[in-house]
């Protein structure tokens, strides 16, 4: 029954007046542990590296390629580590493929995974059979691994963007009030810092002269990130706000420097110098990273707090309807007492 | 499926449900509860939910927190400077001090150590709840008592109104149910009753279904592994389940000795409802409204709705609670875009120059 907190001093709207129940949160933040952003960022990271690795082997950039398919690997690997130890019951991980279900993001997610994982394990199988022994390398297994590898990152490369637009869904499928108001531009958001990060990682991986399509990558995928960035936030009224408090806002300011001097690094050294790109590559997987971090933070805190549940509900419910002043009943049987001020 | 996400229908049926079964549910009508907590007594008797703390929480007699993986029913007390419809407290005037709402509020809020917003959040409200002993001792709160001389006689202030209101709040067994629909592994499913039930064997923690409820009412256990029962897996009211299904009450609507819980088909209820809240109406109590009864509201009407006294906000309910479920399509179409969008970016960009 506290009524509405003083604020964060960070926060950029002043705090609106609310009533809520001993400053109690009602609905519950995710149990979620940072394994998920982490994962945000690692799948984020494999798409874009299947897609890279698939135009660089059409082609004919090999160094690309090879930077690609093994950062799929790896990033994919990573997140299914996290996600898995996520899970209150890890054990029970195959539960997830009972079902198909379009309502639930996370079962879908688990299909787009199941079915980008394998090709993305056979491109990087066939990236690697030269540390095969001779005798295998050159015998059947040899040959079908080094011609699958095409064939293979072509199918992942297509599955690739699902794998980085999905994750947008997962966080805003949820009454978590920043996350939810963020689902029109999230999408957008998720797959340019998805394109930013595993562009950056090309850069460091391939030399100059293959990086280039890894740079135009990284600079159009900053500049989709920050610009789906700032309209989310003049979209989502009040539960923006905890993406500018404490620690999400630090993280959210740390991912806009680091991923504009990325790409700004990109775009004008970034064709110049090897040591350039890869410092500009690190900047922009570091921005990447703050920005998974920094939301998936903002949206616990807004679960945490109950004004953004609160706030926006009452607006919506008073401009529907405005509460009468006067002490007569309702017609509807909503009362017209009960306003913040009388709850003193 | 068109209507699946949103809007009034009838769950149980939509489901795939073929006999006819009337919907099952419960009206709460906060306007006679006591506050005895029998309910969250006879839910955790019945269905052998564990303890999860035992903290005193200085929020009124409020010491069970929120609902949450543990606490399937949770009474909650708001004491307020109103009073009750045309009922005298007999308090008005007398010398007795200024309302002790405020102070005690302030003492709520600051008898709650640590983070208090994580309080009725079970991963992290645990280690809150279980402190045996607040490791900071907040500031000590005039309370105003007791005193040699009779209260407020000294500072001539006087008493205000006073009215306590309490609300056994539960699962709201809701018609779009977004854990329901986000869970991912078919664990949660709705019941030939209309109801919503976790399958504890099915379940795998992966927690989806907590940010989900629009009303914070279904947790993940936390426990010790292989000693606290289904430990690290989502659990919530079922309407006891076990029971319905026999002809027998809920454990809470049995054991509420006023008739606060009513149990029963929920178009019965519903009207029922109706009655009561115009009969508060006539009796001058103008403050009384119903609360998640209606099919048309954000949820497709609540299983499990309510008679309140005041906003829904004063009792930690949502106020236009609406399921989330109801923009996904929305999403899904925008993430789409999003892939597409990928897909053409990545293929400009090997269309350049080398």
């Amino acid at each position: 029954m506290s009524k509405g907190r003083r604020g964060d001093k960070n926060a950029v709207v002043p705090p609106a007046e609310f009533t809520s129940y001993y400053g109690r949160p009602i609905v519950k933040a995710s149990p979620w542990e940072h394994d998920i952003p982490a994962y945000l960022f690692l799948g984020g990271v494999a798409a874009g590296s299947s897609l890279l690795a698939a135009g660089a082997d059409l082609t004919d950039r090999p160094a690309l390629r090879r930077t690609g398919r093994l950062g799929a690997v790896v990033g994919l690997t990573l997140s299914m580590a996290a996600l898995v130890r996520d899970l209150g019951r890890p054990e029970r991980f195959l539960n997830m493929l009972r079902v198909v279900k379009v309502t639930s993001p996370m079962s879908i997610g688990t299909w787009i995974l199941t079915a980008y994982g394998p090709f993305a394990g056979l491109a990087a199988a066939s990236e690697l059979r030269g540390l095969l022994p001779r005798r295998i390398r050159t015998g059947v297994l040899g040959r079908l691994l080094g011609a699958s590898g095409t064939p293979a990152g072509l199918v992942a490369a297509a599955f690739a963007p699902a794998v980085a637009s999905y994750t947008a869904v997962l966080l805003s499928d949820t009454a978590t009030p920043t996350w939810h108001e963020a689902h029109r531009q999230l999408p957008f958001v998720f797959v340019g810092s998805a394109c930013a990060a595993s562009g950056g990682l090309g850069m460091i991986g391939a030399p100059l002269s293959e990086a280039g399509p890894a740079r135009r990558l990284a600079v159009g995928g900053a500049l989709l990130e920050l610009a789906f960035e700032r309209r989310m936030e003049q979209a989502m009224g009040i539960t923006a706000e905890p993406l500018h408090a404490g620690h999400a806002g630090q993280l959210m300011r740390a991912s806009q420097v680091l991923t504009i001097a990325g790409a700004a690094g990109a775009a004008l050294l970034g064709g110049r110098s090897r040591t350039a790109a890869a410092v500009s590559g690190a900047a922009l997987m570091a921005g990447s990273a703050c920005l998974r971090f920094g939301i998936f933070d903002a949206g616990q805190a807004s679960a945490r707090d109950p004004r953004y549940t609160v706030v926006p509900q009452r607006e919506r419910l008073d401009a529907r309807a405005p509460r009468a002043t006067s002490t007569a009943p309702a017609k509807d049987g909503r009362s017209p007492v009960g306003t913040a001020q009388e709850m003193r | 499926m068109s209507n699946s996400f949103y809007g009034p229908l009838d769950p149980a049926p939509d489901a795939g449900w073929r006999d006819d079964q009337p919907r099952k549910g419960f009206f709460t009508d906060t306007s006679v509860c006591i506050g005895c907590k029998a309910c969250e007594v006879a839910c955790k008797e019945w269905n052998a939910v564990p303890e999860d703390g035992l903290l005193m929480l200085g929020s009124s007699y409020d010491n069970t927190g929120a609902l949450g993986a543990s606490t399937w029913r949770h009474v909650k007390f708001i004491e307020q400077p109103k009073s009750f419809g045309h009922q005298d407290a007999g308090m008005a005037g007398t010398a007795a001090g200024p309302a002790m709402t405020d102070v005690l509020n302030r003492t709520a809020d600051s008898a709650l150590v640590g983070d208090r917003n994580a309080l009725g959040t079970d991963h992290s409200g645990l280690a809150l709840l279980g402190q045996p002993v607040p490791p900071a001792k907040p500031a000590p709160v005039e309370l105003g008592m007791p005193l040699s001389v009779l209260p407020g006689a000294a500072d001539g202030a006087q008493r205000t109104e006073f009215r306590w209101l309490m609300e056994s709040d539960v699962c709201k067994h809701c018609t779009h149910a977004a854990c329901l629909d986000v869970c991912p592994t078919g664990a949660l499913f709705r019941t030939e009753f209309g109801t919503v039930v976790v399958q504890d064997d099915i379940c795998n923690g992966c927690g989806y279904c907590v940010p989900a409820c629009p009303f914070g009412v279904i947790d993940r256990r936390v426990g010790e592994k292989g000693v606290t029962k289904n430990e690290g897996i989502a659990q919530k009211c079922t309407l006891c389940y076990d029971r319905i299904g026999d002809g027998l009450e809920p454990a809470c609507a049995q054991a509420c000795p006023t008739q606060s819980i009513q149990y029963g088909d929920v178009d019965e209820l519903r009207e029922r409802a109706q009655a009561r809240v115009d009969a508060l109406h006539e009796q001058g109590v103008h403050d009384a409204r119903l609360y998640g009864h209606d099919t048309h509201d954000g949820i497709g009407g609540l299983g499990a709705f309510f008679l309140l006294l005041d906003e829904p906000e004063v009792y930690g309910l949502p106020p236009d609670p609406v399921v989330t479920t109801r923009d996904l399509p929305e999403m899904w179409r925008k993430a789409g875009l999003a892939a597409l969008t990928m897909l053409a970016g990545a293929a400009a960009v090997f269309g350049g120059r080398r």
